[in-house]
């Protein structure tokens, strides 16, 4: 009886976290301008979301939100990792200044990273554009690979690199050969969260895009609702990036616990 | 049974979780006032029966009683039981005082009541002037006596006690191990003691239980179990032990490494194999006489604080495990004498392996799940239920997995004087046991691998 | 380059070029907040700024406004949340690790996605954009980040504490108000961080969620940085740190292991 009751609950509060997700996915499917109109079952959304039909800016937006993802990662994952190696190793007062230092871009809300960088880069004289939205990605991605570095550095056996060193390798060797290694699932989950982040981000990206006519697709979305409508070809976006994100989360999800089954069984 | 005589009375446990049989029909009779061990390997469930009889874990069948009262349905928080948890599970969020105190509030005990009684907790555990401490801000030993007031603050029946020294330094342990006796003998509290410290067993308790692969082995006083361990496992496990494989001729005479010897033990039957156990310590050496009952070579002779332990080789090729206050020189001939209540015999448990199978075609009989290649049999049909037995010796171990029929891994390793006795755990969950020459390790990974023609088939 | 390379071969070194960069990146930036605010159009001191928030009732009135609703937020997201990580993590009540993963998919959802999903709910119900809204769309876009540190917490709890506690004599309820409840405070903490921080700075969903009938703090914020009131803008977003620096204070270091493991 408590364990149906606790079961309502939870579908209950699923049903309400879902709902809108859930209608934007019936309404991508038929080919009404105006969201709530049913005008018949459609697949035009999604073939002209991929043929081009759509407005040329729109695939802009998409392209942009990729590579600028994908670069800022790749960045932060680099510069992260080195900096865990760093940090794991400092003592004391330094340690705790760069963990403090480290904390901060996490601890603000995106509205102040956000209008902070945009100060930074207009005191410069720096023209906004794609590197501007770069280097603010980088800033408040790098901090969580730096999170999910530091937690494998602790669990590495601390004489492993000592070991290398001892066995003949340069630091450089020791590095590419046994703490690369070791570190990697941290640097992947770090390579990972930086992606969604910046892809997820806009407050930040609204402050530091420039006015040069450069679009990801927070900011074109958040154009497009501020005019009033919605594209209609958002809606089989935003669907499709649902699906995804949830086939994703499930199959690593499956994953992990098969792993943990793997090592209890054992 | 069911008499008030016993506190606790635990009758025919059994609990499986999933395929796996963690505890195989457990009975213990506990008296009142009883400090008790449950002693066994990890894994052998001894958790498992004390996490029971707490009542964090149900068992699938039997029975549990407490002072005559059934409390087998009875929920954790009604049963006169506190337990002392192994890394001591106190309450991060209060401090010292309110962690003895807990129990006490639930029951809304006066607080001056309660005070009293947490300062007498305190004290009994040597903590005075530590209530209002954080709890994280203690050692580990410091911790453990918190523990330990907090459960005997409620004047429970039975304290249950799962590994509490596990994670202190051996000083620290020995201290704590006096005074946990002494603080049995001035509570009067019926103590159940779960432990894999076979020392720790032998130190504190009035009765010992050891338990192996989910099955009670042998109950008894310290001493019992020390002198007459029942089986060879438990020779083993407790102490240092010589474990031969012998024969009893006949009542009083047993033969072992080549030779007879006197004995006190009898009723065996005539030529019934047996283990015999000797304990270092019980065999006499001297620099080489005619007067010794057996001789041998020193194969190693290393100082153990208070006596020398040595292996000593005899011209059979047994080795023989000595405990002396004399050192003698490797290499060194010498006699050795052996009084005959020394000489411990035990019925062997097993002389074969022993499987039910299935004839699969007149050359392949499926045992233990895999199919294995047999000589030829006649008059058997395919399908049939067969028994079929295989000598200790008979098997081969490999190193790769994949040579192997089927595969298992090493779980009991008894050294046999000349030969390793082993106990192989199948894929399957079946026990085989192996006699070898070869070393292997403890959890070692092995394939299976058995001759045709030394596969036996009987009608079943 | 070979002081280069001997400067690397310490490994604490390696936090060198992350520490030049937070400077420049992080430190320098609120610095130039500060000194903005403090500024008039031509570089000069002035508490110019500050006098003007405090003297005009609009931007005042939306600054309590903000603190209002984020405060609603966060208490119907703790009301909302906490039994349901309660269940989430209770082996009995919820096996399914995939429901655990369905509370915090959403986080993974472009924020304007899941707003404008709300306002197209909103819609399909024929149901007015406001205040009701502006609060569903606030919970509906911030729960899971309460769900997920305090079910987080309750995961990691000791299992033994609630073992011990049913020993010494607590029946369920006691086990849960006595135990469990004041252990779980720090997840709670944190959710609220997670929740309260985000709920005051936002500004495009109350735009989108109120067809900009209601001004968040946020929102203003926004509008001025936009419109060239760098100074202005500047001495506002102080004291929206100013009160996250305060929300900070009340809760402790311990809290960021709740939020470990995210992904």
């Amino acid at each position: 009886m408590k364990k149906f009751f606790a079961q309502a609950y939870l579908w209950l509060l699923l049903a309400m976290l879902y709902a809108p997700i859930l209608i934007i996915a019936i309404f991508s499917f038929t080919e009404a301008k105006v969201l709530g109109n049913w005008t018949g079952f459609s697949t035009k959304l999604y073939t002209s979301l991929f043929s081009g039909g759509v407005h040329h800016s729109l695939l802009h937006a998409i392209e942009n939100t990729f590579i600028i993802a994908i670069v800022s990662a790749v960045i932060a994952t680099m510069l992260g990792s080195v900096a865990a190696i760093g940090i794991f190793n400092l003592r004391n007062r330094k340690k705790m200044i760069m963990n403090t230092l480290n904390n901060i871009p996490m601890l603000n809300p995106d509205i102040i990273t956000g209008i902070s960088l945009f100060l930074l880069f207009v005191s410069l004289g720096i023209t906004q554009g794609y590197a501007t939205v770069i280097l603010a990605h980088v800033t408040f991605c790098t901090p969580y690979v730096v999170l999910c570095v530091i937690p494998r550095l602790q669990q590495m056996n601390p004489n492993i690199y000592e070991a290398a060193l001892d066995l003949g390798a340069t630091p450089w060797q020791a590095l590419r050969k046994v703490l690369i290694p070791e570190i990697k699932p941290g640097m992947i989950s770090g390579f990972i969260l930086s992606f969604t982040l910046s892809i997820d981000d806009f407050a930040v990206t609204i402050f530091t895009i420039g006015t040069g006519g450069l679009e990801t697709l927070s900011t074109y979305i958040y154009a497009d609702a501020r005019k009033g409508g919605l594209t209609p070809e958002l809606r089989p976006l935003s669907t499709i990036i649902f699906v995804t994100v949830l086939v994703l989360l499930i199959i690593i999800n499956i994953r992990s616990q098969r792993t943990q089954k793997l090592k209890e069984a054992k | 049974m069911s008499d008030s005589n016993f506190i606790i009375e635990l009758s025919n446990i059994s609990k499986s979780f999933g395929d796996k049989t963690v505890l195989d029909d457990v009975s213990l009779y506990v008296k009142k006032g009883e400090f008790v061990t449950i002693l066994g390997p990890s894994g052998c469930g001894k958790t498992t029966l004390l996490r029971i009889l707490a009542g964090f874990g149900s068992a699938d069948e039997g029975e549990i009683k407490i002072g005559g009262v059934d409390i087998t349905e009875v929920p954790p928080h009604e049963r006169p039981i506190n337990t002392v948890f192994q890394r001591y599970a106190l309450f991060p969020h209060l401090n010292v005082y309110d962690n003895i105190a807990f129990g006490l509030k639930l029951k809304k005990v006066k607080d001056d009541e309660i005070e009293a009684r947490v300062r007498r907790a305190l004290k009994m555990v040597g903590m005075t002037d530590y209530e209002w401490r954080d709890v994280n801000s203690l050692s580990g030993g410091q911790q453990q006596r918190v523990a330990i007031a907090r459960a005997i603050i409620n004047r429970p029946q039975v304290l249950l006690l799962d590994e509490p020294l596990a994670a202190l330094d051996l000083k620290m342990r020995k201290d704590m191990q006096m005074e946990l006796k002494e603080m049995h003998k001035t509570l009067g509290i019926t103590f159940v003691y779960v432990t894999h410290d076979q020392e720790e067993a032998l130190t504190l308790s009035d009765t010992i239980v050891v338990m192996s692969e989910g099955k009670v082995q042998q109950i008894g006083t310290p001493i019992d179990i020390y002198n007459e361990p029942v089986n060879s496992f438990v020779a083993d496990f407790i102490g240092e032990s010589n474990i031969l494989n012998g024969t009893m001729i006949q009542d009083k005479l047993v033969r072992f490494m080549g030779r007879d010897f006197e004995c006190v033990d009898a009723g065996f039957g005539e030529n019934a194999p047996v283990d015999v156990v000797i304990r270092p310590e019980d065999v006499y050496i001297m620099s080489y006489t005619d007067s010794g009952m057996f001789e041998g070579v020193v194969q190693s002779c290393i100082f153990k604080g208070v006596h020398y332990e040595m292996l000593v080789n005899t011209p059979d090729g047994y080795e023989v495990m000595i405990q002396d206050y004399n050192a003698f020189e490797v290499g060194q001939k010498v006699s050795m004498i052996i009084k005959p209540s020394d000489i411990h015999v035990m019925k062997k448990e097993r002389t074969t392996n022993t499987f039910e199978g299935k004839m699969v075609d007149a050359t392949h009989v499926e045992i233990m799940g895999a199919e294995f290649v047999c000589a030829e049999q006649q008059g058997f049909e395919g399908g049939e239920q067969v028994m079929v037995e295989v000598d200790f010796d008979k098997i081969d171990l490999m190193d790769n997995k994949e040579d192997g029929t089927m595969m298992g891994d090493v779980r009991f390793i008894l050294y046999k004087g000349d030969h390793y006795h082993l106990t192989i755990r199948t894929e399957g969950g079946d026990n085989l046991y192996v006699d070898t020459h070869d070393v292997w390790d403890d959890r070692d990974i092995v394939g299976i691998k058995i001759q045709p023609e030394d596969i036996r088939i009987k009608r079943a | 380059m070979k002081w280069l390379s001997n400067i690397f071969m310490k490994r604490s070194n390696w936090s060198i070029p992350y520490f030049i960069f937070l400077l420049i990146f992080v430190v320098l930036p609120l610095v130039l907040i500060f000194l903005y605010a403090f500024q008039d159009a031509d570089g000069n001191f002035t508490l110019k700024n500050f006098s003007k928030f405090i003297s005009n009732p609009e931007a005042a009135n939306t600054f309590v406004y903000s603190i209002g609703v984020a405060i609603v937020t966060t208490v119907l997201c703790i009301l909302l949340g906490y039994p349901a990580a309660y269940i989430l993590s209770n082996s009995e009540l919820c096996r399914s690790k995939v429901t655990v993963v369905l509370f915090i998919l959403p986080m993974w959802i472009n924020i304007l996605v899941r707003t404008l999903a709300t306002v197209a709910l909103f819609d399909f119900m024929r149901l007015p954009l406001g205040e009701g809204a502006l609060i569903f769309g606030m919970v509906y876009n911030f729960l899971p980040f309460m769900i997920y540190p305090i079910y987080n917490t309750m995961q990691k709890m000791d299992h033994s504490y609630i073992e011990a506690a049913q020993d010494l004599g607590a029946s369920p309820m006691k086990v849960f108000t006595k135990v469990v409840a004041p252990l779980s405070m720090p997840g709670v903490m944190s959710g609220v961080m997670m929740v309260f921080m985000p709920t005051i700075s936002t500004f495009a969903i109350a735009e989108l969620l109120t067809m900009n009938n209601i001004k968040l703090f946020g929102t203003t914020i926004q509008e001025n940085i936009n419109n060239g009131m760098w100074n202005y803008g500047a001495a506002l977003s102080l004291i929206m740190l100013v009160i996250i620096f305060a929300t900070n204070l009340f809760s402790d270091d311990e809290d960021q292991a709740a939020n470990e493991g995210i992904i």
